[in-house]
């Protein structure tokens, strides 16, 4: 069952003809008896790895494996910020990598991604603050990427509803712009993967949650044992985000990771009013507004280790008094919902993507409060890894070995909020 | 945000207790004689189970003591509080 291309052409001709077409946009076949590949966690992330292997290795036999329904962990509960901007010169390369593939990637899944490039605006409030935001745009720029100094009225030429007003806690004193950085719509993200994946062969398997990792005499992988019962792989890719360390504790490895609960919220609906993201570190907040007409709005993480996916209420009630100071227009405005998700967060705040000790598995974990914007470009290299059993050269320096040689890729100044 | 037990003031809001990350991580004695793994180990792999979690926390604004707790990390319940230096408790999930 090939899924009919997206157009216009079917647009018009859908409009004119008979009831909709309902017919569901990926298959949902019973988990077969053995795969060349299978991926545990279908987010965007292991979505789109199970894409790229059939896409451009010609992997076809691909399982991707969901305990609970696709897209229901972080891709399906973050606030969707996209952006580049990143210190370290081999983060820069990665989001950066991810940043150009989500331009094209409406076109490359035929899916509309509703990638909007409306610009990610982040907040100085302080001499340290101006000085680290600097030091990232001059990084930048050396590596080819694009952000911008503003000047707090520059700031608020480019978002009319920032506070400047006198006598604020934490005044407005700049703001680094990354015109290209925007938003994209997070379902849709993990939908067009897999009706991209699908239609290649790739079976997507929901509620089948892996509850053991098989290994052979020489203690390489042969399968998992999962709700739906025994699925043989030689190869096996674990995309499980907050439960990455439950997942490969079933091979009896300890990661350097650690789960946190990170909260979101929106308001309720109104006309458009932001014209693009506000991000600020320094009194953790992040807003920007959906195309429903939300105000979609980041809070901070819990301090304490949980996978309770809530988060305590004064760590909302923070950001919203953060808000309310930089938007005074918004004080007014009603809260419609708010959530957790499970982030794994690695001591450096630089992902994890590549080999494991244990043969024939790989990780792509560690993106912590921050890797819907990198989906795109983690699926290609991870896909590239898995299938030649090398990484690539951009997820290279993001192996789980820097944690024992100390080659860390500390980005902690632009990675520790929430984003 | 949660009620903790500190076991020498009583339940008290979080905002008042700072967390100290996983208990029971020993510093090898001698860190010259470890090799990159064993140090790497201490330095930054964590159990960060999904169930009973054996952990430090500090009464900053009150006593201003650290002690030691289990709490299960699916409910945040605090099954049990002891001191820094003690062995973790036997308890039943
Ligand atoms: C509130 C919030 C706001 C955020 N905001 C942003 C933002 O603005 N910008 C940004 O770039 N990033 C943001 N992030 C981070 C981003 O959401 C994540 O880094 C990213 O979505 C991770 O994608 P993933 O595919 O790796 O994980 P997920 O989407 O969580 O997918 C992992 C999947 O693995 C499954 N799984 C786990 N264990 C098993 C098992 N044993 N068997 C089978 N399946 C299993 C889970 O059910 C889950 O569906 C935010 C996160 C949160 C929680
Ligand atoms: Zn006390």
């Amino acid at each position: 069952m090939a899924p009919s291309r997206f157009s216009l052409l079917t647009l018009l001709r859908q409009a004119f003809s008979g009831p909709p077409d309902l017919s569901a946009h990926w298959r949902s076949p019973a988990p077969g008896p053995a795969y060349d590949v299978v991926i545990i966690g279908a987010g965007g992330h292991g979505l789109a790895t199970a894409f790229h292997l059939a896409a451009e290795h010609g992997i076809r036999r691909v399982a991707v494996l969901e305990k609970g329904w696709l897209g229901g962990g972080n891709t399906g509960r973050n606030t969707t910020i996209v952006r580049s901007n990143y210190l370290m010169a081999e983060s820069a390369a990665l989001y950066e990598h991810a940043l150009r593939l989500w331009e094209g990637l409406s076109q490359a899944l035929n899916y509309n991604v509703m990638y909007s490039p409306r610009g990610v605006m982040m907040l100085a409030h302080n001499v340290h603050d101006i000085a680290v935001l600097k030091r990232h745009i001059y990084a930048n720029r050396l590596a080819g990427i694009d952000n911008e100094w503003l000047s707090p009225a520059e700031a608020k030429a480019f978002c009319p509803p920032l506070n400047l007003a006198g006598g604020m806690r934490y005044p407005v004193l700049g703001a680094a712009l990354q015109r290209r950085g925007g938003t994209a719509r997070h379902d849709a993200v993990a939908w067009g993967y897999a009706r991209a994946a699908s239609a290649l062969g790739v079976d997507i398997i929901q509620n089948c949650e892996v509850t053991a990792i098989d290994r052979d005499r020489a203690g390489a992988v042969s399968g998992v044992e999962t709700t739906r019962g025994a699925i043989a792989a030689r190869k096996i890719g674990v995309v499980a985000a907050g439960h990455t360390s439950v997942v490969m504790a079933l091979a009896g490895l300890r990661m350097p990771l650690e789960s946190y609960p990170l909260q979101a919220l929106v308001s309720e609906p109104v006309k458009p009013v932001f014209p693009c993201v506000v991000m600020s570190n320094t009194i953790h907040a992040y807003i920007s507004q959906s195309d429903k007409g939300e105000l979609v709005i980041g809070a901070g993480t819990d301090a304490y280790v949980s996978y309770s996916q809530t988060g305590g209420l004064h760590i909302a009630t923070h950001t919203l008094d953060a808000i309310c100071e930089l938007f005074p227009m918004f004080r007014r405005l009603r809260m419609l919902r708010n959530w957790g998700g499970i982030v794994d967060v690695t001591p450096d705040r630089s992902p994890i993507i590549g080999l494991t000790p244990v043969p024939g598995l790989f990780v792509n974990c560690g993106w912590g409060t921050g890797g819907f914007k990198a989906t795109p470009g983690s699926g290609q290299v991870f896909a590239h890894t898995i299938a030649t059993g090398a990484p690539h050269p951009i997820n290279a320096p993001f192996s789980l070995d820097r944690f024992r040689c100390g080659r860390l890729i500390d980005e902690a100044a632009a990675a520790a909020v929430a984003h | 945000m949660l009620l903790i037990p500190c076991p020498y003031c009583g339940p008290r809001p979080e905002i008042e207790f700072s967390y100290g990350g996983e208990a029971h991580l020993a510093r090898p004695r001698d860190p010259a004689a470890c090799d990159d793994a064993a140090w790497g180990d201490f330095l930054y792999a964590r159990t960060n189970p999904k169930g009973i979690h054996a952990e430090r926390w500090r009464h900053a604004h009150g006593c201003g003591r650290f002690f030691n707790a289990l709490r299960h990390t699916v409910s945040d319940q605090f099954l049990i509080t002891y001191r820094i230096g003690a062995p973790r408790p036997e308890i039943a999930a």
